[in-house]
């Protein structure tokens, strides 16, 4: 879709308009027109709205994973190496 | 009433430092910068056990200078490799889109039940693997709204940069993300026209 030249362009938004618009609609609230013209966009794009499910299970992975790392016992299974562990315990004792 | 005199700096290598470690590596994606600073946040804490309140637990408190020294991290790393014009460029990948702005090859259907995701290791192995192949300031972007829950303003602070600037770094954050768990984990399946 092509932008329109005046003020209602925001209905006629682009593919490439749209990513950029979903991606910004996570970090902050868009103004009304915007929001109305993904919305409408959406209702129409099943690439788009692949994309706008796609971000969001992104999101949630992350947020997953912090949570996890939260928890004791993380999943990832990662440790200090045994030398690491030694350099600090010297350097604490050794102010 | 709690203080620093409940601390025992003696045992926390043991108790804390696999915890500590993990917690920087999923944000650092790097040893060397997680064990460091590790090392650097419990002597700050030796230091200034004086801070320790006692209203908060050891680990969280030993957590909470950790995430100290990790935008400390993140705020040296932005100084020392500055944004370029190629970060802000809106898709590295233009050829995402054509001229007119509709998708080349739009993406494909991931299929299945994300919740069931979470639980596979290999998927949150290839989703860290894939947030460490971005450029530093853009994982580093991501990192902070994603990972910790930081608002765009403490995260412009952290990074140096607008608002504006920050929407498009993560913007191109999330793409390649997006672009890179499609290729190497739902690779599998094809996408079709609209």
């Amino acid at each position: 879709m092509v932008r329109k030249k005046n003020g209602e362009g925001a209905l006629m938004l682009s593919c490439k308009d749209v990513t950029r618009l979903l991606s910004e609609s996570m970090d902050r609230s868009l103004p009304l027109g915007k929001r109305v013209g993904v919305r409408l966009h959406l209702l129409i794009c099943k690439f788009c709205s692949r994309y706008e499910k796609q971000l969001l299970l992104i999101r949630e992975t992350a947020r997953r994973l912090a949570a996890m790392e939260d928890a004791c016992g993380s999943p990832t299974g990662e440790s200090l190496s045994e030398e690491a562990k030694e350099r600090i315990r010297i350097s604490l004792a050794t102010p | 009433m709690a203080n620093s005199a409940n601390l025992d700096p003696s045992a926390w290598v043991d108790r804390y430092g696999d915890y500590l470690f993990r917690y920087a590596m999923l944000r650092l994606r790097n040893r060397s910068a997680a064990e460091d600073l590790v090392q650097e946040t419990f002597l700050a804490a030796l230091k200034d056990q004086g801070s320790f309140s006692g209203n908060s637990s050891e680990s969280t408190w030993l957590v909470g200078i950790l995430k100290h020294k990790i935008a400390d991290h993140f705020r040296r790393q932005a100084r020392e490799a500055p944004l370029r014009d190629n970060d802000l460029r809106e898709d590295p990948d233009p050829s995402s889109f054509d001229g007119s702005g509709h998708w080349t090859s739009g993406p494909t259907d991931w299929g299945g039940n994300p919740a069931d995701l979470y639980r596979e290791k290999k998927f949150l192995d290839q989703f860290t693997e894939c947030l460490s192949g971005l450029s530093p300031n853009h994982a580093n972007a991501f990192t902070l709204r994603e990972i910790e829950g930081a608002d765009t303003g403490e995260i412009c602070k952290v990074l140096n940069v607008t608002e504006t600037n920050l929407w498009v770094i993560l913007h191109r954050a999330r793409m390649q993300l997006r672009r890179c768990l499609e290729a190497r984990w739902f690779g599998r399946k094809t996408g079709k026209g609209p």
